[in-house]
């Protein structure tokens, strides 16, 4: 018998036999992505220093990259990132964890990262609930869906990430669904090569715990929603507040250049150096 | 360039620029932190510092952040600064266990101010001394450090960049306001007399997967990012080649026990005390700038005639036990004193226990050094 | 010999100042060794703003200033304050444009008009400090007042040096002889 290896299975890491997501967790179409993404450049894993927090999300990267690899703590795998990344200013250094770990209790890390405009990229799978923890309501849950926190339905206004970025001044903000994989690998190249802070938002579906808790149902029924929910942001542009609001709004909302922080060091010493 | 790293000569400087001078002397390339009184002039200095010699300071948005870009930026291989006060710390300490778990190493000062809470934030209070030790969540061994004087601030800098070297481990510079903000003779040396330590670094080209980078009681070599190591560094309970192990209990105590035993195991090249109790009956314990006050205490008493000594704490953690054995044996009873209520003293007592009788002397002020005539009258109150 | 000293007086007087000057000449051109601690209030300017320096010419064990030698008062809560630390005999040398009816027993009284002397004379009230420390090291010689003009070069912008320089000459001539 031949044995057949997945295309991108070298990019793992020789130990890993499995996963950590539940069956039909988005997850898996992010890892894929980030990997598809990596290898259709042409770069290696040695061109890359990955750093997640905690959380279902931020074990995609950790162990099963077969690259430095930094699992941190709740909510500050961008702080780390960016302490790698002024140090290590020529390799990409790129954070994927998920919407509790960087816009709840890491949300300040992620603001004021893209404020710097550090070159870096930033995958947030976002399932708008706590999965590893037992499905608590998130930041991103939907109002009035019911949690295991929020038993009545959530009394709060939605986390609209992407937007939030954008103010804080990144270079480029996408977001898309794990229904649309090859735009968001086509994303992912953009982020990559990108000259700034790179920040994408992938909704991703968790049946088991939003699935289950908030009645959207099995993975198969929340990608099909995702199918029939999403509109570009082009289209977006012409639509009404009411009109949108059920919907999920997909693109590229930024893609712009502007001064990096890494460079902006660089070019500061490198005059120290002539004054001195 | 190399030589704008060492200022040496005679300075009158400032306790906390002497802390700067000392990180920047031991070779320091990356400080992270957030302004906080009474701690800002390290940060100042190191701003201005830092980049004369190719380094960086690094202003962050909170002391958690500090941290972690801290703990991020040792992993390439630099030394890493992180200076603060006593409420920086608190919102450090989480991820100082991190520092710990996944050695790293970093050195710390805390300049203490006077709490709890916001408190007096220019007034020294050693009031934090046990947060070090026991103040992030788990099982775990600290060093730290207790300058007594701006010439030890940089010396006891320039000693923690080696200790957080040669251990891979977090170490604590734990001084206060009152040094932090003291001015004093203070002589740097000539850069070819400073002692550095360099941690070890895996060998390029070596798979780490086949060698202990982790959990080694002898210090495994660091397999830093951007060489290619494909590291696999994680918070979680973790084996020797960095694998997350969280079902088997034998694994989180080998995690446990290691990251301990790392530390404990070379104590005698970590623990520093000051010693000149010889045939007294009576020996006063102090630490930082109240040590001063209890050495000056000795030599008036002994003037007088009392047979009193000394016993000065360099090193706080980890505790000086054994020296505390030795000093219990010689002398007949101790007298603990601290600018705070009482921190330092339950652990002395506890090692002094059946030997000698301990007791604590608080200032007459939290966070005014001890007057003299007051530690007087109490060492002839002992000994009456 | 050790003599310990308070400066205090409003932020922005350079209370502080004086006392790092001194402690500097005494450390790195007289050879001595010198101790200086400090307070300030959260306002910079306005605020309460003391130090105290120990010279000495021996090593510096014990670093409170508990009963100072010698007070230099440069705005009236200092003497509110710290007047009654002063060691009987001690000196106490006020800025008398500031504080004008000085209470006179029990010490050396030295009165200079520094801020006068200062803004009319230099032309820069912010020299207040120097000419109260040379008024200091002219009647105490705590440290020699060559080392305080070498103190002034490394610490000063060199812009300032000049006029620095003056206040502290004026300051000098002041002092009773």
């Amino acid at each position: 018998m031949s044995s057949v290896e997945h295309p991108l299975r070298k990019y793992l890491r020789p130990s890993v036999e499995a996963t950590t997501f539940c069956p039909g967790c988005g997850d898996g179409t992010v890892l894929t992505s980030i990997l598809q993404a990596i290898d259709e450049l042409g770069m290696t894993m040695d061109d890359f220093v990955f750093v997640s927090g905690i959380g279902c999300a931020a074990w995609i990267i950790s162990p099963n990259f077969n690259a430095d690899v930094l699992h941190t703590t709740h909510g500050r795998p961008i702080a780390f990132a960016t302490g790698i990344k002024l140090n290590l200013p020529e390799k990409k250094v790129m954070v994927v964890s998920g919407d509790g770990d960087l816009t709840a209790i890491g949300g300040n890390h992620l603001i004021h990262a893209a404020r710097r405009n550090i070159e870096m990229v930033v995958i947030c799978a976002n399932n708008g609930i706590y999965g590893m923890t037992g499905g608590q309501v998130a930041p991103t849950t939907p109002r009035e869906a019911r949690t295991i926190t929020t038993p009545y339905g959530s009394l709060e206004n939605t986390f609209d990430i992407s937007r939030m970025v954008q103010a804080s001044g990144a270079s480029f903000v996408a977001r898309w669904t794990t229904y649309q994989p090859r735009q968001l690998t086509k994303s992912i190249k953009k982020a990559i090569q990108k000259k700034g802070f790179a920040f994408i938002e992938v909704i991703s579906q968790c049946p088991v715990q939003f699935g289950a808790k908030t009645g959207a149902g099995s993975a198969v029924e929340m990608l099909e929603m995702y199918r029939k929910s999403s509109i570009s942001v082009k289209k977006a542009v012409e639509m009404s507040p009411q009109e949108i609001e059920d919907k999920i709004v997909t693109g590229e909302f930024i893609d712009t250049a502007k001064p990096e922080l890494c460079e902006e060091i660089a070019r500061l010493k490198e005059r120290i150096r002539g004054e001195g | 360039m190399e030589n704008r790293r060492v200022r040496t000569g005679k300075h009158f400087m400032m306790g906390n620029v002497a802390c700067a001078e000392g990180a920047v002397a031991a070779g320091c390339e990356f400080a992270a932190g957030y302004p906080i009184t009474p701690a800002s002039e390290i940060g100042h200095t190191l701003a201005k510092r830092l980049l004369e010699v190719g380094g960086y300071f690094f202003q962050t948005e909170d002391e958690i952040s500090a941290i972690c870009a801290g703990i991020g930026a040792s992993w390439t291989g630099k030394k890493v600064f992180v200076p603060t006060s006593g409420p920086g710390i608190s919102l450090m300490l989480e991820n100082i266990g991190f520092a710990v778990g996944i050695e790293t190493p970093v050195v710390l000062v805390n300049i203490q101010r006077g709490g709890p809470t916001t408190g007096a934030p220019s007034m020294g209070l050693q009031g934090d001394m046990v947060q070090p030790r026991r103040g992030s969540h788990g099982d775990y061994e600290i060093i730290a450090l207790c300058p007594s004087s701006p010439q030890e601030m940089f010396d006891h800098t320039v000693r923690a960049f080696n200790l957080a070297e040669r251990y891979r481990a977090p170490v604590f510079v734990m001084a206060d306001a009152f040094i932090g903000h003291m001015r004093e003779e203070v002589t740097i040396p000539e850069p070819d007399e400073l002692d550095l330590t360099y941690r070890r670094i895996l060998e390029k080209g070596t798979d780490p997967s086949t060698v202990k980078v982790f959990l080694d009681e002898e210090v495994a070599p660091m397999p830093i990012f951007g060489m290619g190591f494909k590291t696999h560094v994680t918070s979680s309970c973790h084996d020797e080649y960095g694998n997350r192990n969280l079902i088997d209990p034998t694994a989180l105590d080998n995690f446990i026990q290691r990251l301990r035993n790392k530390i404990l195991k070379h104590r005698d090249e970590i623990v520093q005390v000051e010693c000149d109790y010889d045939n007294c009956e009576l020996a006063l314990v102090a630490y930082g700038a109240v040590a001063r006050c209890a050495k000056e205490a000795v030599r008036v008493a002994r003037s007088k005639g009392l047979n009193v000594g000394y016993f000065r704490v360099i090193t706080a953690w980890p505790f000086p036990d054994r020296e505390v054995q030795d000093l219990s044996h010689k002398v007949k009873k101790i007298l603990v004193l601290e600018n705070n209520s009482g921190q330092y003293y339950p652990y002395v007592k506890a090692e002094a226990a059946g030997r000698a009788e301990v007791e604590f002397l608080p200032p007459q002020i939290l966070g005014q050094v001890h007057g003299l005539d007051y530690v007087v009258q109490k060492i002839e109150e002992m000994l009456r | 010999m050790r003599t310990d000293l308070i400066i205090a007086g409003v932020g922005g007087q350079g209370s502080l100042m004086a006392g790092t000057l001194l402690g500097t000449a005494a450390v790195v051109f007289d050879n001595k060794k010198a101790l200086q601690t400090q307070s300030y209030s959260s306002e910079l300017r306005g605020g309460a703003a003391v130090t105290w320096v120990i010279v000495s010419d021996e090593e510096i064990t014990y670093p409170r200033v508990v009963h100072p030698d010698i007070l230099i008062a440069q705005a009236p809560q200092a003497i509110v304050r710290y007047l009654s630390q002063l060691k009987p005999g001690g000196i106490l040398i006020v800025d008398s444009d500031m504080i004008k009816d000085p209470p006179r027993n029990g010490y050396e009284l030295i009165q200079v008009p520094a801020t006068s002397i200062a803004s009319k004379e230099i032309g820069n009230s912010i020299v207040t400090n120097l000419v109260v420390l040379g008024a200091l090291i002219g009647a105490t010689q705590v440290v020699s007042p060559d080392a305080v003009e070498k103190a002034i070069h490394i610490s000063v912008p060199k812009s300032k040096v000049d006029m620095n320089i003056k206040a502290f000459h004026r300051g000098l001539e002041h002092a009773p002889k």
